[in-house]
Parts: C-alpha cells; sequence; structure tokens
C-alpha cells in the first residue's frame, strides 16, 4: 500500500505500466497488485489532474447545500463530476463522509481540506488554485 | 444547562504536568492490576460495537508466544463521526501513551496507527508526536514503538479484519471470523485493535483511577465519550458527555426546537424519531453509538436520508458476499420504486425481510448493520417513504 500511495502522489495515479513493475518487483501477480489498487477509491487508476478536489456528498454535507458547490465547482472548472480539465490540472470527484459534518458541506483537494463552503469561497479557494 | 448534561473534561483535559507520566507509574504496576483496573472500570470499546477492553486485552496477553501487536484504528468512516479527527489533532500523546499501556501489557513490541486517508492533514503533525514518544519510549527503555499506516478512502476498512488486510497490502475485505484478532490479527499474530477514543480512556483510568472513572455513567455505560454532533442543530461540533442519558435531554440541548429524528450512531446506527426521544437512553443499554448525533429537523426528508445512506452502503460495501453487495443495490432500487409507484406499498415489508436476512448472512458489520437504519427509518417514517 505505501508503495502505491506513493506512486499516486507523484503522478496523481497509477497506471498499468506502474502495476505491473510493483508486481516484479514485490515478486505478486500483477492481478493482485491491480487488486489492491482498484479497491481503494483515494488509489486512482485512471489518469487524474494535478489538483483532485473531492466534494463530501454523504447526508449532513448534502443537507447544507452540497449541490450548489458541486454546480459552483462544474460552472468555474467547465467539467462535470468524475472529469478532468484538460490542462491536467484540475479533476472533480465526490467522496464519501470526510468526517467534516458540523463544518459542511466540505472538500478535499488533494490532502487539504476547505468546510463551511459558500459559492464566494469556492469562487476563492479555486482562482488561488489556479495559479498554483 | 440540564442536570443530565455534565460535560466533562475526561478525554480533551490538559496533558499531566510532566509528559508521559502517567504511562511512566503504569509501566511499574504488574499487569494483572492494569487489567483488573480496566475491568473494574467498565470500559467498553468506543469505536460503536462496545465489546469489553480489557476481556479483549485478557485474551490476548493469555496467546502464546511473543509476535503480538497493537494497532489504533484510527479509520473513522462512519458518516457523522468526526471525534478521533479533533483527539488526534488535539490531545495525541494520550493515544500513543494508552497504546504504549496495551503493548506491555499483553507484550508486544510493535504498535500500528490506521490513519484514514482523508485525514492526511494530520500526518506532520501526529509524526512529531510519535518522533517524540519513540525517543522518549528509548530513554526509559520501553520496547514499544510506534508506526502510522495510512488508509486510501476505504469505509470497509475500519472493521478491523478488513483493516488488517489492507495492512497487510491486499484488498480490504474483511475475513471470516472466527478466529479473532485476538488470536490472528495482523500477520495472523495475536492483536489487539481499539479504537482512538479507548486508548484515551485507559490511560485516564490508569492516571485517575477506575473508582473515580466510574463516577460517570451508567451502570452498563460507563465513562464518558466523545460526541460528533451535527445536522439540523446551531451548536455543532465535538462534546464530551457522560454515557447514558436520555436522548430527550440531548434534543432539548442541542435542537434547533424543531428535532424530528435524530440518528445516533450514524449510518450504521439507529434513526430515533420524536415520539421516542422520552424512552431512548444514549449507551450500551439504549441506542449505543460510536459518538455520531446527527439530528434532523421537520424540514427534512427521510426519504432523501436513507436514500444517502443507501447510497453510501452500496459503494462502500466491499462486493465480497452476495447479501450485502446485492443487498444494498435492491434495497436502494426498491425504495426509489416505490416512491415512483412502480412497486406497492407492499413491497416495503419485502425489502424489510431483504434487510432482516442481511442482518443474519452478510459476513461482516457493515452488511449487518444497513438494517439498523432502514428498518429503523421505514418503520418510523413510512409515510415519507411512499409521498
Amino acid at each position: 500500500m505505501p508503495i502505491l500511495q506513493g506512486v499516486v502522489e507523484q503522478n496523481n495515479y497509477i497506471s498499468d505500466l506502474d502495476m505491473t513493475e510493483i508486481a516484479k518487483e514485490l515478486d505478486l501477480s500483477a492481478a493482485q497488485v491491480f487488486g489492491t489498487a482498484t479497491f481503494y477509491s483515494f488509489l486512482d487508476t485512471i489518469p487524474r489532474g494535478r489538483f483532485v478536489i473531492r466534494v463530501c456528498k454523504t447526508i449532513t454535507c448534502d443537507m447544507h447545500g452540497r449541490k450548489m458547490i458541486v454546480q459552483t465547482l462544474e460552472n468555474l472548472l467547465k467539467i462535470k463530476v468524475g472529469e478532468t480539465t484538460q490542462d491536467k490540472k484540475f479533476t472533480l470527484l465526490e467522496t464519501n463522509c470526510l468526517g467534516w459534518c458540523h463544518k459542511g458541506p466540505s472538500m478535499l483537494i488533494n490532502h487539504e481540506v476547505f468546510s463551511e463552503l459558500t459559492a464566494e469561497k469556492v469562487h476563492e479557494i479555486i482562482a488561488e488554485y489556479m495559479h498554483k | 444547562m440540564a442536570e443530565f448534561l455534565k460535560r466533562v473534561d475526561l478525554i480533551f483535559g490538559e496533558y499531566s504536568d510532566q509528559k508521559y507520566k502517567t504511562l511512566e507509574k503504569t509501566m511499574k504496576r504488574p499487569n494483572d492490576d492494569i487489567i483488573k483496573d480496566i475491568l473494574d472500570s467498565g470500559l467498553r470499546g468506543r469505536g460503536g460495537a462496545g465489546f469489553p477492553t480489557a476481556m479483549k486485552w485478557k485474551f490476548t496477553m493469555e496467546q502464546p508466544g511473543d509476535e503480538k501487536y497493537v494497532i489504533c484504528n484510527a479509520d473513522e468512516g462512519e458518516p457523522g463521526t468526526f471525534k478521533d479527527r479533533e483527539i488526534l489533532s488535539k490531545v495525541p500523546r494520550k493515544v500513543f501513551a494508552g497504546m504504549a499501556i496495551c503493548g506491555k501489557v499483553i507484550g508486544a513490541k510493535k504498535g500500528y496507527m490506521y490513519l484514514r486517508g482523508e485525514y492526511r492533514f494530520l500526518l506532520p503533525g501526529l509524526l512529531e508526536e510519535i518522533n517524540d514518544y519513540n525517543e522518549m519510549a528509548k530513554e526509559l527503555g520501553i520496547d514499544f514503538t510506534i508506526e502510522i499506516r495510512m488508509g486510501s478512502g476505504a469505509y470497509i476498512c475500519g472493521e478491523e479484519s478488513a483493516l488488517f488486510e489492507s495492512m497487510e497490502g491486499k484488498r480490504g475485505e474483511p475475513r471470516n471470523k472466527p478466529p479473532y484478532p485476538t488470536v490472528a490479527g495482523y500477520l495472523n499474530k495475536p492483536t489487539v485493535i481499539n479504537n482512538v477514543e479507548t486508548f484515551v480512556n485507559v490511560l485516564m483510568i490508569c492516571r485517575i483511577g477506575p473508582v473515580q472513572y466510574k463516577k460517570l455513567g451508567t451502570r452498563d455505560s460507563r465513562g464518558s465519550k466523545v460526541f460528533s454532533v451535527s445536522g439540523d442543530t446551531p451548536i455543532a461540533g465535538i462534546y464530551e458527555l457522560e454515557l447514558g442519558m436520555p436522548l430527550e435531554k440531548f434534543v432539548e440541548e442541542f435542537g434547533d426546537g424543531d428535532t424530528k429524528a435524530v440518528q445516533v450512531g450514524g449510518a450504521s446506527g439507529f434513526c430515533v424519531p420524536r415520539k421516542k426521544f422520552k424512552d431512548t437512553i444514549i449507551g450500551f443499554e439504549g441506542v449505543p453509538t460510536g459518538g455520531s448525533m446527527m439530528i434532523f429537523n421537520s424540514s427534512r426528508s427521510m426519504y432523501n436520508v436513507l436514500h444517502n445512506y443507501l447510497d453510501f452502503f452500496e459503494e462502500e460495501s466491499c462486493g465480497q458476499c452476495t447479501p450485502c453487495r446485492v443487498g444494498c443495490q435492491q434495497l436502494r432500487k426498491g425504495i426509489e420504486a416505490v416512491k415512483r409507484g412502480d412497486k406497492p406499498i407492499t413491497y416495503l415489508e419485502q425489502l424489510m425481510k431483504l434487510s432482516e436476512t442481511m442482518k443474519i448472512t452478510a459476513k461482516c458489520g457493515l452488511g449487518q448493520s444497513v438494517a439498523n437504519s432502514f428498518s429503523s427509518i421505514v418503520n418510523n417514517f413510512r409515510e415519507e417513504m411512499i409521498y
């Protein structure tokens, strides 16, 4: 797992080639590595952007306006949930409970947490990330 | 404030004046005495299942062999729960001290903390604290070191045997039980796995003694508990309260005056409607909780709430056993069909049967507990499921 996590950290996703290489090094079958990699939602096996945005979709964030946040992001980035921007900078995803239910809605951008989101806040955050 | 809702300052209380003072003192005591204290205190696991902590430790202690492990389950994924995050960011030292005490008692030399991927931002602070601990352990001659392993966004890995699988680098699929972790856990060695909050409780029992600790809570639910309060409440957040309080008092304190229902224990817990607030005790004698308290007011559709939970379970089911993999899907499709009018109202009874079947036949706690929220919401808010 730490190897797979490291690959995601570096390349934003784990390619088929990476998986076969890892299998060879660890003397496992490629299927075993593939099995582990595809089980975990944070171990992406398709190319992702440099910044992966994960919006919490669980009940309390949902109650506090998750849909509006997702729409704002979709409009800003001109992509739908599950897609990556053409410049490979942002990927927009939804995820299950992030553990910020008292401060919903919330999202993760890579490892950084943003909570108590409003449309204005999302604008500011994305503007900041555009320059990174 | 109502007298029932005594706020407690045990878990989040200040560190002792000297680093790892309680740990140093406890290291000199005989193992049987420590176990006896924890048994006396009545401490039950704080992850939600509520297994007596002392028994878990005792079983593992009695296992032969000197390769044993202590694991701290910090894969807090239950919707509506965020207390472990707060504990790990405010008082991580108490967690590590609790783990070290466990290591001494059961005879383990190695401890791991399994931290959920979503809490990756806590890692730098925790690593610093762990370095500090490991250095201190070396100085005091404590043969027990701690490491952190990261999860990668899978709710099911909070299930103990799935967590071991994940730590071993495999898919996080729960194992058959028995054998229990006390016999064959991580790497098939005897393992104690406890929730973050449980380890802090152990340390506090060692510090203040079981007599003092027992003054908190009720006969079946000793001590205090950290609650994660969210939903329709003006004061969402983390609160440490005594166990065994009536839900009515809780709602009085935290509700917004229009509370329709409280989901106690997260998506896998129970939904308690307004008419039952009075007779419901929060604790192991009533509705147990891992700390999640989600409050819904009358503007919320319980159909949407249930649909959200089922979506959650469907996605997080590991897919290993059929009752859970297919059951979660069918429950969701079922309530959608009833809502649309494609299925008669009596179809709800069939779905209820299905959820009961899942409770009996699913391999792990995830599939078994879907029925909790499903039946408590459908039974209490039947009309909302239909119209």
